[in-house]
């Protein structure tokens, strides 16, 4: 019993993790319908500017606080600089260009911070394990459940309860529509877009003290989150936390409950909702 | 004006004789390692360890050095090693990180008959069944740095295993080794699972399932960012405090600690190389490398290190050419950095101490192998190899 209840546990925070780089994702692919492949990078890119903000702070929250405003930042100039251009050019050029920029990002991690794999320590107020339903878990790993939580709690205040998030709504339904009733769809983007980089740093801070920063760690976790996108169905929170879940949990016991398999399941999964459910799970547009 | 072309052509053949008698006594080296990628630090720590030998010998001038970049793909590597051979003519050749690239270049030295002396790629069947007079490896192979654990494992105690190491050869070929030694000895391995390699960062769910298993050790090959992961979050979960780990000494590199941190203290590994070795050897080896590249060698410096050293023994014998390179090669034998070392003469692998040790933490307060016990002149069968 205690057994499934840990491996329950890793699930969920291999599934908060997905949803951290997810979100951003789709909610800039719904929105903007722009394929940002660089995302993983950006993942990455969080989890580098984490390890010098520890060294600088000496403070695991240090890492926490500045990894995703740096990204946010690194955001705003790809956005100026190259996203608003390729705004209009088509799917194809679209993955292309940041196709290409995974590699930029990846050599210019690899210049500033060597090939070696680095490490931040916990923070100290989450090391160690806590006692869960009867069973002890790394505390560190209860935070990212307890953060992906939160996170997508006030996500989902933000899109049904705001006025943003009902701009945001009527621009991945309808961009024109939305434009046409004066909203300014253009700045709309580059907030959601800044958003969205914000949190792949996040992630990228989060998951440093658990997997090891390593140059190539965006493009390992790029499969999944892209998985869970198309799972969930573009530009839907909804569908992000179902993708999340789904892709987490099948990773986690595929490992678990047939080890020769865990690397096609997700891929299994991936065929079975793209024939039934084309769309995803939980598309935005109707 | 035909006299002065005739001795002017003369004079130009004369000059070019006298470079190419001075030329003669410069033996052309192609290195051949990974200078860009995901193993481009191992490339460097190699490179250096090579350069520091020609230094340490005085004999920088009689190689000249022709690098050439495989990055860890074996496309590359062939093309590499062509260009080399072919368009350099290089008297020999030596790095190889990569076990995939040796095996895609391991056909063309053989035919081409030009010497290779391998400074990292473990494959077994490289100086096993696919072993060749042309390659004499140096560094170790997967079996090689195993293999002692399973005995000695069985000689603590330790009665039932479970074993982990990615799903790619290198993986299977050091649990391999450690298994068949640990269940002749009369262990049990309870389990094993192979992570799907380059896909895997969290250990968690795999972790937990061997947990529950109920071992009395673990035994694990992982190397690079899969080795900080795992040792991390082993300690994380807590397993740490019932079932010690175990595995290949490239878990716990000198490389990696400082990332692992405190989750490393009491990991027992093995290895052919450890920087803490007490010798005279290794004490001078240390300094150099650190007086040059203010770091502590790793267990790639050293194999670098060691292809040079064992090149610069065999010129020193006499070779010049490829021919009585590679025959000068199965000759040499001294005590180096890593202790006393031959070249099997059955499999020209090299014969080797394997270093047993675990993680302490050192009087500066940094974490530091300390050496446990001593596996003397490890050799691998010829499992295969006909030389």
């Amino acid at each position: 019993m205690n057994f499934w209840i840990v491996q329950a546990l890793n699930g969920l925070q291999l599934s908060m993790l997905l949803f951290l780089l997810s979100i951003g994702l789709t909610v800039i692919f719904g929105l903007m319908h722009f394929v940002n492949l660089a995302h993983g990078a950006l993942y990455a890119l969080g989890a580098y500017v984490g390890v010098s903000a520890f060294a600088l702070t000496g403070m695991y929250w240090g890492a926490f606080l500045l990894a995703p405003i740096a990204v946010a930042l690194a955001g705003v100039v790809l956005y100026l600089g190259l996203i608003r251009r390729m705004r209009k050019a088509g799917p194809m050029n679209q993955v292309l260009v940041t196709f290409g920029l995974i590699f930029v990002l990846l050599d210019i991690t690899r210049i500033i911070w060597g090939d070696l794999a680095l490490s931040i320590p916990e923070p100290q107020l989450f090391t160690g394990r806590s006692e869960v339903l009867g069973v002890a878990y790394p505390t560190y790993r209860l935070f990212i459940i307890g953060l992906g939580l939160t996170v997508m709690a006030g996500l989902w205040l933000l899109l049904s309860r705001t006025q943003i998030g009902a701009m945001i709504r009527a621009g991945v339904d309808n961009d024109q529509m939305a434009a046409c009733l004066g909203i300014n769809v253009e700045r709309l983007f580059f907030i959601v877009f800044c958003i969205g980089c914000a949190l792949a740093g996040l992630a990228g801070a989060v998951a440093a003290p658990v997997l090891s920063v390593t140059p190539s760690m965006g493009t390992q976790l790029l499969i999944p989150v892209l998985i869970v996108v198309v799972i969930g169905g573009l530009g839907s929170l909804k569908g992000a936390i179902a993708g999340s879940l789904l892709v987490g949990f099948i990773q986690t016991f595929g490992a678990v409950l047939a080890p020769q398999l865990a690397s096609v399941a997700i891929y299994a999964l991936l065929a079975a909702v793209l024939i039934f459910r084309p769309a995803g799970l939980f598309p935005a547009k109707a | 004006m035909n006299l002065t072309v005739k001795s002017a052509l003369a004079g130009a053949f004369a000059l070019s004789a006298t470079t190419a008698m001075a030329q003669e006594d410069v033996i052309d080296v192609g290195m051949i390692l990974p200078y860009v990628g995901v193993y481009a630090s191992l490339g460097e720590e190699i490179d250096q360890g090579f350069v520091l030998a020609l230094e340490e010998a005085g004999m920088t001038d009689r190689f000249n050095i022709i690098r050439e970049d495989t990055e860890a793909s074996p496309q590359v590597g062939v093309a590499a090693t062509r260009k080399l051979v072919l368009q350099d003519e290089v008297d020999v050749l030596t790095g190889l990180v990569s076990s995939g690239v040796l095996a895609a270049i391991r056909d063309f030295v053989d035919q081409s008959q030009t010497p290779l002396i391998v400074s990292n790629a473990g494959n077994d069947e490289a100086t096993g069944a696919d072993c060749s007079p042309y390659i004499t490896r140096v560094s170790f192979s997967n079996a090689q740095v195993n293999r002692p654990m399973g005995q000695w494992l069985y000689d603590q105690g330790v009665r039932t295993v479970y074993t982990l190491a990615p799903d790619y050869a290198a993986g299977r070929q050091h649990i391999g080794a450690f298994v068949t030694a640990f269940e002749a000895a009369g262990g049990e391995v309870l389990g094993q699972d192979y992570t799907p390699f380059g896909q895997t960062q969290d250990f968690g769910p795999y972790l937990t399932t061997a947990q529950a298993a109920d071992p009395d050790a673990i035994f694990v090959f992982y190397a690079g960012g899969e080795a900080i992961n795992f040792v991390k979050q082993y300690d994380s979960f807590g397993i740490k405090d019932e079932t010690p780990l175990y595995g290949s000494g490239f878990l716990t590199s000198q490389l990696y600690l400082d990332a692992e941190g405190p989750a490393a203290l009491g990991v027992i590994t093995s290895l052919h190389y450890l920087p803490t070795l007490d010798t005279p050897e290794n004490k001078a080896f240390v300094e150099a490398f650190q007086a040059k590249a203010n770091r502590l060698p790793s267990e790639y410096a050293v194999q670098g290190y060691d292809a040079g050293r064992a090149l610069v023994e065999a010129v020193k014998a006499g070779a010049t050419d490829r021919e009585s390179i590679k025959e000068a090669l199965r000759d040499v034998q001294y005590t180096g950095p890593r202790g006393p070392l031959e070249i099997d003469p059955a499999t020209n692998n090299i014969v080797q101490n394997v270093y047993i040790y675990d993680i302490v933490e050192g009087e500066d307060g940094k974490l530091t192998q300390e050496l446990l016990d001593t596996v003397e002149a490890v050799r691998d069968e010829p499992n295969g190899c006909e030389l």
